[in-house]
């Protein structure tokens, strides 16, 4: 664990270096964050019937999607891991005395913290001084944030592990485009990052319920704004974390077997 | 023209050796404005409509501006690629040769692939007019064509301010992503809907709103007043190129080597 831990923290240290990069980041999902608002203002303006989910929820589910895009979108690659697994240097990493499957892991989930640690404070703070009814609010009381906080460090936790699968595809099809594809299109659009999953038509929001990909993105949002009660917060948590170690399990498992017959060329 | 048509020719059968990767970057290429399109359906199915507009109507811009931007995204590739030419120091290279340099970066890269998003585009262009009640006339169809010619010039446009800006800084910014991709995501709805300074900064500052919103009120019959003003509008629009090929000009001027 000792060794994740540290794997980790470099990662983390490494990945802050990226200043210049963020801002330019957190200046197109400022703009990226108006126009959405935007156009849902216009949708809810002259609405005759009432939404699932009310504006100003909508605008901090909006926000909160902003500042921590990096923990929920399946499009943020390493493409290190891919050119390792197609090139044959994936050989000189299965020489480390480490776990391989950990060791990445803990690489991803680095990569992901430091590009959200950089990013998500400026946008944050800036979307709560925004001018009426651009501006986004706090949680309702201290617990709904304490389950926020909890929810979405799970829900990265989940998104990696989901990840972590997207790697191992490539070591079976050798070209990281396809299973990115899928991942990307499917995956982003049932987390409700196109559009929230409240405002789905209820065919697709079932098929969203029952996909891990939700509880990575649209959980922890609707938890913050009080749009999910506490209880069923509660209760959520627990579905999260069954389904962190389900997906651990079987990502495991699967990497263990690509890696079995994994064939390097020499070179 | 013909050296143009040329480069156009070598890197399609270059592109065209990788046959599977192609067709499989094309419908990847298809699928992802697909999910983009399905949860505006989805949206206009719970809403009904977007301040008087109707799900057809937003889904003819919808078409109008993904077409240019593939469009562009083929075509003016090598102006989006461009930082990569500069930190090898290939730029060197291309200024040595006695052709312009705008047809020459022009012609360094094409991304065939994006046929699948302009096929994407085309089918809901269909969809779209198939369900609109539109009297068809020339002019109409005219004002459809300068609609998408005009957005690409717009987006190449853009594509060169950015590539431009490489003369400086060497490495690629981000921030023009603003401007192409969330230009796109932006003028995909009628600008109408948004607030006023929104509109204004994209009709006068970088001009969406003469592709997206202006033509396509007379090409439903919204407009009041000289139609043929608002035909012309896309042309206007266009005229944004000139501005950055001058810019441009200008930065190939001061391009200092990297040396490498």
């Amino acid at each position: 664990m000792k060794v994740y831990a540290s794997i980790l923290k470099l990662r983390v240290l490494i990945g802050m270096q990226y200043r210049s990069a963020a801002l330019a980041g957190v200046a197109t999902q400022f703009f990226w964050g108006f126009i959405s608002i935007m156009v849902f203002q216009a949708f809810y303006e002259h609405s005759s019937i009432t939404p699932p989910i009310s504006l100003q929820e909508l605008i901090t589910y909006i926000w909160l999607q902003q500042a921590f895009l990096a923990f929920i979108m399946l499009w943020f690659r390493d493409n290190e891991l891919f050119d390792l697994i197609t090139s044959g240097n994936i050989a000189y990493e299965l020489c480390r005395p480490t776990d391989l499957y950990g060791f990445w892991y803990a690489k991803l989930l680095a990569q992901r913290l430091s590009s959200a640690l950089l990013r998500f404070y400026p946008i944050l703070l800036v979307a709560f001084f925004l001018p009426k009814p651009y501006n986004m609010t706090l949680p309702p009381d201290v617990t709904t944030f304490i389950l926020f906080v909890i929810t979405l460090l799970l829900g990265l936790l989940l998104l990696v592990a989901i990840s972590m699968f997207l790697y191992i595809s490539v070591f079976v099809t050798l070209s990281p485009m396809g299973s990115l594809l899928i991942f990307g299109v499917l995956g982003e659009f049932f987390a409700g990052l196109i559009i929230p999953i409240p405002l789905m038509p209820l065919w697709l929001q079932k098929i969203a319920y029952v996909l891990p990909f939700r509880w990575t993105a649209d959980f922890p949002f609707r938890v913050y704004s009080g749009h999910i009660a506490q209880s069923d917060a509660l209760i959520g948590v627990f579905i999260q974390l069954g389904y962190l170690l389900g997906l651990l399990w079987l990502g495991k498992l699967a990497f263990n077997s690509v890696l079995k017959r994994v064939v390097v060329q020499g070179g | 023209m013909s050296l143009y048509f040329k480069y156009l020719l070598i890197l399609f059968k270059s592109q065209m050796q990788y046959r599977t990767s192609f067709w499989l970057l094309s419908i990847g290429q298809f699928f992802i404005p697909f999910s983009v399109f399905a949860g505006l359906y989805f949206l206009f199915e719970r809403f009904g409509h977007i301040k008087g507009w109707d799900f057809f109507e937003v889904a003819l811009c919808f078409a109008v501006i993904h077409m240019a931007f593939s469009l562009s995204e083929c075509f003016a590739r090598g102006f989006d690629t461009f930082s990569s030419l500069i930190i090898k120091g290939d730029f060197d290279r291309v200024l040595v040769r006695p052709r312009s340099t705008f047809l020459q970066v022009l012609g360094s890269k094409f991304e065939f692939t994006r046929i699948g998003r302009l096929l994407q585009s085309g089918i809901v262009l269909i969809w779209a007019l198939n369900n609109l009640p539109i009297e068809w006339s020339f002019v109409k169809v005219v004002t459809l064509f300068f609609m998408i010619t005009s957005g690409v010039f717009i987006f190449t446009g853009i594509y060169m301010l950015a590539a431009t800006m490489c003369f400086w800084t060497v490495q690629g910014l981000e921030v023009a992503n603003i401007f192409t991709d969330g230009g796109r995501e932006m003028a995909q709805y009628p600008l109408n809907i948004y607030q006023k300074w929104v509109a204004q900064f994209f009709t006068y500052v970088i001009p969406f709103g003469t592709v997206n919103y202006l033509p396509l009120l007379f090409i439903l019959g919204k407009t009041k007043g000289n139609e043929l003003l608002y035909m012309l509008t896309p042309l206007a629009g266009s005229l944004f190129i000139l501005p950055c090929i001058f810019v441009w000009q200008f930065g190939v001027r001061h391009y200092r080597s990297t040396g490498s």
